[in-house]
């Protein structure tokens, strides 16, 4: 079985051009149609797309069928796997699955937990954690699952994680992150950066560790398209900061929702700006959260455009991602 | 437990169990119940049998509701508490405080491993001792 040549998520990190990713909302509809319209909005205009496994612990379309939905229209994505739904069982065989579907890319993640989601009464399983799961997907690339069985051909996996400086403790989170390298993640996307001086902190801590070498990191931007949405975030989303100065921004736009989401996606911008001139951001990752529609006009204002945009012949390493490079590379898949 | 069901089937017997099996289920049924007495109200130990304590600020990370054993979620509130129970200081803020104080404080960057769920509940000094404390992998 032979999918579309993927554009390869991987060359364009590899190009050393900014590269710029966006996640969209895999939705309810079982109609595929439905989430293709969404992908397309945004799919020529970045070199990947998220797709999400159930965030904040509600139940949507699988993520693994809607990234093979797309993998099928020949679109790059990046599946996000969570351990709060399975075991490492359930998670071999998803790794697995995902690179029979051609879908490589895989954002390893803790997940939410259910107790934020609209079913709290289920048992969240939290077998293992990001990091596990990082070991876990680099064992399963080079083609073996835990128990030793070996997977042949063994999936040329392309495993990546996350990793939020706006949550405590602040000192050890350049640590964990170097931890999540050190357990195979060859690429970052942070959490949301509203506050920019404490990312910009962060990013000095990373450089000093020498990790912005290591993995490419991608700065994770989100508009904000309403007064309540920032609220919400602000008051109600763990982890989250939403300084005041940039809700009362939002506050001032007036009360026509066009104008706050125009304050809201000039907010973005400026955000854009100041974190690309910020060491060690290798690109951009944008949450969009249910706005698609929003993506081309911050693309445009912002001058971002996708990595093989700029660089034709993609493909060719010049900036080479040297973390996984301990692991032992299996021969690429024909 | 009967001896020649010290451990559960699926875990690797150690050289040890496999000669004294009898020894070792006397020692840890003895052990069991005076380390969950000594660690319990101490450390709010779970008794997950793969003791890190040592390495994670002797704090147990099984109270996180995640039961993360290397590191704090994205979700610790601004104020150091636990997105899941709010009214709990994150396990891995107290533990990456405490670990400071300690002379071994560089044992909290170590990727710990998954936890060896068949190990659950019995005493992770027997463990320690079969050379099973380490978990399932990596």
């Amino acid at each position: 079985m032979s999918f579309p040549a993927a554009r390869g998520f991987e060359a364009a990190l590899r190009s050393g051009q900014p590269v710029l990713t966006c996640e969209i909302a895999a939705g309810d509809s079982p109609d595929p149609q439905d989430l293709l319209r969404r992908a397309r909005t945004v799919s020529e205009l970045v070199d990947a797309i998220n797709v999400p496994d159930n965030t904040s612990g509600i139940a949507h379309l699988s993520g693994l069928a809607a990234a093979a939905i797309l993998a099928r229209e020949g679109i790059e994505t990046i599946l996000h796997v969570t351990c709060r739904d399975m075991n490492r069982i359930g998670l071999q065989s998803q790794l697995v699955g995902a690179a029979a579907l051609g879908v490589r890319n895989i954002l390893c993640l803790t997940g939410d937990h259910p107790i934020h989601g609209d079913q709290p009464q289920a048992k969240p399983v939290f077998d293992l954690d990001s990091l596990h799961l990082l070991r876990l997907a680099g064992s399963v690339r080079a083609g073996r699952y835990l128990s030793g069985r070996p997977i042949e051909p063994a999936p040329d996996l392309f495993p990546g994680s996350t990793e939020n400086p706006f949550a405590p403790p602040y000192e050890f989170r350049p640590l964990r992150l170097r931890k999540k390298v050190e357990a195979g993640a060859r690429f970052i996307q942070t959490q949301i950066i509203y506050n920019v001086p404490r990312f910009r902190e962060f990013m000095s801590r990373v450089c000093d560790l020498g990790i912005d070498a290591q993995v490419p990191i991608l700065a994770g931007v989100a508009p904000l398209r309403s007064v309540r949405a920032a609220c919400y975030m602000r008051d109600r989303i763990a982890g989250m900061e939403v300084p005041e100065p940039l809700v009362r921004r939002l506050e001032a736009a007036g009360s026509a929702p066009e104008r706050v989401e125009s304050e809201g996606i000039r907010i973005c911008v400026e955000i854009i700006e100041q974190v690309r001139a910020i060491p060690g951001v290798a690109g951009i990752h944008l949450m969009p959260i249910r706005w698609e529609a929003s993506v081309a006009e911050i693309a445009a204002r912002a001058g971002l455009r996708p990595a093989r945009a700029a660089s034709p012949r993609l493909g060719a390493p010049e900036r080479v991602v040297a973390a996984g490079a301990a692991l032992p590379r299996p021969e690429p898949r024909s | 437990m009967t001896p020649g069901q010290a451990a559960a089937p699926s875990s690797r017997l150690s050289p040890l169990e496999t000669r004294h099996p009898r020894l070792v289920s006397f020692l840890d049924r003895l052990l069991r119940p005076v380390e969950a007495f000594v660690k319990k109200p101490i450390f709010g130990c779970h008794m997950c049998g793969q003791c890190v304590l040592h390495e994670t600020g002797l704090t147990c990370p099984m109270g996180c509701p995640k039961s993360l054993r290397n590191g704090p979620c994205g979700g610790v509130r601004l104020n150091g508490h636990c997105e899941v129970l709010p009214d709990m200081p994150c396990v891995w803020v107290k533990a990456e405080r405490r670990s400071r104080f300690l002379p071994w404080r560089g044992q909290i960057l170590r990727i710990q491993p998954a936890l060896d769920w068949t190990q659950k509940g019995r005493s992770s000094w027997v463990n320690a001792l079969l050379g099973k404390g380490h978990g399932a992998f990596p």
